[in-house]
């Protein structure tokens, strides 16, 4: 110690003095901001978690709605005895393979009149689902005497038409034309002029929103960056290409019943404000479903057939049945297995193990083994019961294994838990009273244990149902339309049909995606719901 | 030099002190309580506690257990704040300052009031920083030297620095009981505080190390206002000069400490001292 | 025929039972008054099942792999020698043949597979008959057994519990046995992918762990391509750690704050509302997150990254870092809550009686004394991030880059796995074998996590107890 240092030495006093200085409560000031700060942060953190979960579920839930709702155009159909029955006798088989297509389609040619060429028929076609003749079969082959007649059936709408009516539209609006025009053709491209500049007031229009002119021609050229601009005119509808006032050029999408000329409200101005460039759907299809929403006939509705059918290519026709039906499956010979062990493990360990190495080695690996990533089991299931054992691959059977060796950890400790929290005086009075150890076990301690046990075993189950990677492992990601109906068959789950619908480009499949996880959320939320239930139930504080 | 130095002084205080117990003619008081009531929720904990606490000199708390000492202690420094159900009302002063006045801030109450526990509570911390805590959180040291020489003072003055001084690095928990008391003694005295509260601080030692801690209280009492609550008579006879009994929830009897062990003037601190209940 | 070997089984074991409580009891009421048992008719009855249902089970586990491999080998007879000495091709056909036994083949099926599928269908019928009738036999074996040992002395109830207790060690050892499972199959794959000589394009172990390049899928066509398969492990190695590192930037402090928050400062109101918060995060499938990652963040990331004028990725690290880091929110958290509750109360006191504030006892007192427990919790988070697949392999990209720019895709060895292993492809290539060397870092390297946090918590708790 130096004599500095002593010079310098704080004495108590001085300590005390500066404590309750003025420079001391600025501190105190610095001190209670950073406490401020902190909590702050822990607020924020709270809050940013819960953000982000807020935003995951409102995000798919958002993006599922629209798959719980379907389209169908409510049309009449004849029964054409010619495509049905066509040497005149009805045939079961027949009647099964018929060509329900056609006759579909000839229905909304009526409706639609003026379709010409490929792309129009191929526009035409895929209005309806590929599956919407299904409908009519049904009927038909449950009640032959219906053919002949005309019967209005709903045809369900493909995926594109769906939606368009789901609010991806192309937001058409139409105006009376001004002043006479003249086509120049029914079909094909053809040339619109007038003499009295109809279409003054749209390149007005045009030239306001800074469509340039052509430097040749002098004429506005459209494409499809910009809303499409048609014209109806004499029953059907003409898209223009290039406009001056005083005539403009375009292909017919639905070819005109003449061309005379037409003047006043007798043609219309047609547009299609959503660039054709930004739209699923091109202009052609844009006509003719709009052709079919004039008619009233489209109508929404439930979408059953996502809860009662298997996967499909049609994003329409697809639902989640069979993957339902294999999780069920799955979940079931999970259960099965590892309810049982799992409880019998736990009783061995907890009771009935002696304090030895074997035993601390068990207690280790389970702790390990619930930390595996579950992709490693996925490894185990395809090495041993796929090529070792040679179970079939995709089958529920081997999905169950593989996920009850993979909750059983989970199990195991749960069980555990439960059993270790039965207050010891039980098993005292039972033993007292003249009971073997495993009769003091199995007739007091476990059904106590039970409630426990049940909690636990329903959280690993819900673990089970939302596991993914390792039945990807074993296979269970082909592609099955099926509704599998036993545990040797090829099956998928819930949690890979949505792996599998999440991978597909289509629009539609991914509101399908977003709502199968909605389903999938729902049974995870009802069986953690039911743990919690059970546990508050019979929760017993000894 | 400079311990000698010190312990001159302290005689003087320690003479000081005694001849004021002796004519009764105390100090004035450092820490008074009127009408003190404590609720816990619903359940009424202490009921208008009054007290004086002089200036340097150990007072001692004694009685039952769930008499409600531990809990007028904790009233002192504003610990009481830290569990959500209890409310006190009444009025306690430290040098006629009012520590439940709204304005008053309760971090710099307890650097002022220190106070050790029941068992030892070091922080998994050096010996170094554990004493080093209050005085860098107060910011009470300009620089490192300063704050050497705090630790050294008060490991100093806590009996610990002898046995520490070597191996001031080493975790506070790697210490023994006796040894771990006194670092949070040591810890305690570090900010300087006006008053020091002892909660039954000899409660989990063994008595070799209770008789250390003992003598230290005895050493410091002449710097300090200390106020120790105990369940042992015997050690409350030993290191205080006054004593009040608690029996519960009410301060039954209050004194000088000889007073009160021989000639109580309350039959339920006669039957306590004699040991009827307890 | 597995469903009538099982009903036999059911009907025996009852039919044991039945028989030998009968018998018992018939003997307790013997003519010359109530004869004492020294055990239940019960457990004589759950004795005689347990002689029937073992024995069958058995019988069942060790022929059903003879039988199966016994129908192979029959099988296999209708085609070349070289097809059955090739181990690749065999198993080749050997699907082809099961496959068209089962009635699932696609496509036209040869002679030769037709015949052996006949075989390998009429191999199987004799044998499950085989098999039937050997587990009868053993049952009424058993029976006999049960029957004959049934007498006033017998003391069938510690005889059950015997038995009993081999059935509780067995089921405790099934978590054994899954790891020995999990560590044989990875562990001969692996070797075989380094050391088999019959494995074309294997690489050395040098090449495999020090290797900068990552291009299995150029084995397909080795023989048409330029490109070389290399199976180098850096590129996967670095990009799991990349999204590793982002998942836990984002999940170390917002878990960790949580918790300090809810343990320490949160009303009782605020935690019933915030616990479930982080619990739900918790029960959500990693599928969901992935589809969310896929489809809503990487975009989302992706514009602003043009907005900022930066070139990103359509499957960013960034992207399935971030959804990751949700992912391990609720592990950090909850770890966390669980160790700095574990701190004493009298270390917050004692603190707070010097005058500390909250967080100046939270921070200078509270964490470090959790600090053992924290790590551990971390390193838990980070083996779950480096094991987790779905996230990955729907956010992440398969392009295997040696990078560490969170804006480029990069791809992981879980990914890597899913890649390789889903598909129709050769079990015995080198690509296959592949996916479980990497398997076997993935498990090696989770494990030492896990054991090693397993161990600093267990150190922890004792400190505490």
């Amino acid at each position: 110690m130096t004599d500095a240092a002593h010079s310098t030495l704080p004495t108590a006093a001085l300590i005390a003095s500066r404590r309750n200085s003025p420079a001391n409560a600025a501190l105190v000031k610095r001190r209670y901001a950073a406490e401020r700060r902190f909590k702050a942060f822990g607020i924020g953190a709270l809050i940013l978690t819960g953000t982000f979960l807020l935003a995951l579920l409102t995000n798919i839930v958002g993006k599922s709605i629209p798959a719980f709702f379907e389209h169908t155009a409510n049309l009449e159909v004849k029964l054409d005895p010619a495509v049905l029955a066509p040497d005149g006798k009805v045939d079961p088989a027949t009647l099964k393979s018929a060509d329900y297509a056609s006759l579909t389609r000839a229905t909304l040619m009526s409706i639609v009149p003026g379709i010409e060429g490929r792309a129009a028929r191929k526009s035409l076609s895929g209005v309806l689902s590929s599956g919407a003749a299904d409908e009519l079969r049904r009927r038909v082959v449950a009640d032959p005497s219906l053919i002949g007649q005309t019967i209005k059936v709903p045809l369900l709408l493909s995926d594109d038409g769906d939606l368009y009516m789901k609010g991806q539209d192309a937001g058409a609006s139409s105006v009376p034309g001004i002043g006479t025009v003249t086509p120049s053709d029914i079909k094909g491209s053809i040339t619109l002029t007038s003499t009295d500049g109809a279409f003054k007031s749209l390149v007005d229009d045009l030239t306001k929103a800074g469509v340039p002119k052509d430097a040749d021609t002098g004429a506005i050229v459209l494409n499809s960056n910009l809303p499409s601009r048609l014209v109806a005119i004499n029953g059907g509808l003409v898209k223009l290409q290039s406009v001056t006032p005083d005539g403009a050029t375009g292909n017919v999408l639905l070819s005109l019943k003449g061309n005379e000329a037409a003047s006043g409200p007798a043609w219309q101005q047609t547009t299609y404000s959503v660039p054709e460039g930004r739209r699923k759907t091109n202009d052609q299809d844009v006509a003719i479903i709009e052709k079919v929403k004039e008619t009233g006939a489209i109508q929404k509705g439930i979408n059953w057939r996502f809860f009662t059918s298997g996967d499909s290519r049609e994003p329409e026709l697809a639902g989640i049945r069979g993957a339902l039906v294999g999780s069920a499956l799955t979940l079931l010979v999970t259960l099965v297995l590892c309810l049982p062990i799992g409880v019998l493990a736990a009783v061995y360990l907890e009771e009935f193990a002696p304090k030895n190495r074997l035993t601390d080695i068990i207690e280790v690996n389970i702790n390990n083994l619930a930390a595996v990533p579950s992709i490693v089991f996925g490894l185990l299931g395809l090495a041993v019961f796929l090529n070792f054992m040679g179970l079939p691959r995709s089958a529920p059977l081997v999905g169950g294994l593989v996920l009850a060796l993979l909750v059983l950890p989970t199990i195991i400790i749960a069980a555990r838990a439960a059993i270790k929290a039965v207050p010891p005086s039980i098993r005292e009075a039972a033993i007292g009273l003249g009971a073997s150890r495993q009769q003091a076990v199995f007739h007091h301690v476990l059904p106590l244990a039970m409630p426990g046990i049940m909690t636990g075993t329903i959280i690993g189950m819900a673990h089970a149902l939302g596991e993914t990677a390792p039945l990807l492992m074993i296979g269970m990601i082909a592609f099955i339309v099926d509704i599998p109906g036993s545990l040797t068959q090829a099956a998928t789950v819930l949690p890979v049909q949505i792996y599998l619908w999440s991978d597909l480009p289509e629009v539609a499949f991914q509101q399908r995606t977003a709502a199968a996880i909605v389903v999938l959320l729902a049974f995870l939320f009802a069986m953690n719901g039911a743990a919690i239930w059970l546990r508050s139930k019979f929760e017993r504080r000894w | 030099m400079e311990n000698r130095a010190v312990d001159l002084s302290a005689i003087e205080r320690i003479e000081a002190a005694r001849t004021a117990q002796i004519t009764g003619a105390a100090r004035p008081a450092k820490v008074v309580a009127e009408g003190v009531d404590v609720y816990y929720g619903a359940k009424h904990a202490l009921k208008d506690v009054s007290v004086d606490v002089p200036d340097r000199g150990v007072m001692a708390f004694i009685g039952p257990s769930g008499c409600g000492k531990s809990t007028f202690l904790r009233c002192i420094n504003r610990m009481n704040d830290t569990i959500p159900s209890c409310r006190v009302t009444g009025k306690i002063t430290i040098d006629d300052q009012d520590i439940y006045d709204p304005a008053l801030d309760v971090v710099q109450l307890r650097a002022r009031v220190g106070m050790v526990f029941q068992k030892p509570n070091p922080f998994p911390k050096s010996i170094f920083d554990n004493v080093a805590y209050g005085p860098r959180i107060h910011g009470l040291s300009t620089n490192k030297t300063e704050l050497d020489q705090i630790v050294q003072m008060s490991l100093q003055k806590a009996g610990l620095w002898e046995e520490v001084k070597d191996r001031l690095q080493d975790s506070g928990t790697s210490l023994s009981g006796g040894q771990q008391q006194r670092l949070c003694i040591a810890r305690a005295i570090a900010v300087s505080p006006d008053v020091i509260l002892m909660d039954e601080p000899c409660s989990a030692l063994d008595p070799i190390a209770t008789a250390k801690v003992e003598t230290l209280i005895d050493e410091l009492r002449s710097q300090f206002c200390i106020i120790i609550v105990t369940h042992s008579m015997q050690q409350a006879a030993r290191v205080s000069q006054r004593t009040a009994f608690f029996h519960l929830g009410t301060l039954v009897e209050e004194g000088p400490t000889q007073l009160i062990f021989t000639n109580p003037k309350d039959q339920r601190t006669q039957d306590y001292i004699t040991g009827r209940f307890g | 025929m597995t469903v009538t070997y099982f009903a036999a089984l059911c009907a025996l074991t009852l039919a044991a039972y039945i028989i030998a409580v009968r018998r018992s009891s018939a003997i307790a009421n013997t003519a010359n008054g109530r004869q004492r048992l020294h055990s239940l008719p019960t457990y004589h009855g759950l004795l005689a099942a347990s002689l029937v249902i073992f024995p069958m089970i058995a019988i069942f586990a060790l022929g059903s792999p003879i039988l199966s491999h016994e129908a192979a080998t029959n099988a296999l007879s209708h085609f070349p020698a070289d097809v059955q000495a090739d181990a690749m091709r065999a198993g080749a056909t050997l699907r082809d043949i099961r496959n068209l036994a089962a009635g699932q083949h696609s496509g036209e099926a040869s002679d030769a597979l037709r015949a052996a599928a006949d075989s390998y269908n009429s191999t199987s019928t004799q044998g499950a008959y085989i098999l039937l009738a050997a587990g009868i036999a053993a049952a009424l074996l058993g029976i006999a057994i049960a029957f004959r040992l049934i007498s006033p002395q017998f003391r069938a109830r510690n005889h059950f519990e015997k038995v009993v207790n081999v059935v509780l060690i067995a089921c405790a050892a099934v978590a054994i046995l899954t790891t020995i499972g999990i560590v044989a199959s990875v562990l001969t794959e692996t070797l075989r992918f380094f050391f088999d000589p019959h494995i074309k394009g294997r690489p050395t172990v040098t090449d495999f762990l020090f290797g900068t390049e990552w291009n299995p899928q150029a084995a397909m066509r080795a023989d048409q391509g330029d490109i070389k398969t290399a199976y180098g492990f850096l590129p996967l190695l670095t990009g799991t750690l990349l999204i590793t590192f982002i998942a836990i930037c984002v999940a170390g402090p917002l878990g960790l704050l949580s918790a300090i928050y809810l343990a320490e400062y949160a009303s009782p109101k605020v935690r019933a509302y915030g616990k479930p918060v982080l619990e739900i995060l918790a029960g959500i499938p990693t599928v969901v997150l992935g589809f969310f990652a896929a489809l809503t963040v990487a975009p989302m990331i992706r514009g602003f990254g043009q907005y900022l004028g930066l070139d990103v990725a359509s499957e960013s690290a960034l992207a399935a870092g971030l959804v990751m880091g949700m992912m391990i929110i609720p592990f950090i958290s909850s770890l966390s809550d669980d160790v700095i509750n574990a701190v004493p109360q009298s270390l917050r006191d004692g603190s707070a009686a010097l005058g500390a504030t909250k967080s100046e006892t939270i921070r200078q007192v509270v964490l470090p004394a959790a600090l053992p427990g924290i790590v551990s919790a971390f390193m838990l988070a980070i083996s779950r991030a480096i094991g987790e697949t779905m996230i990955v392999v729907m956010a992440a990209g398969l392009a295997a880059n040696l990078t560490f720019n969170p804006l480029e895709a990069v791809t992981t060895i879980t990914v890597q796995i899913k890649t390789l292993l889903v598909g129709d492809q050769e079990f015995d290539s080198a690509k296959t074998l592949a996916a479980f060397a990497l398997g076997f870092v993935l498990f090696f390297v989770t494990l030492m996590l896990n054991v090693i946090a397993l161990r600093i918590v267990r150190k922890y708790r004792e400190q505490y107890d």
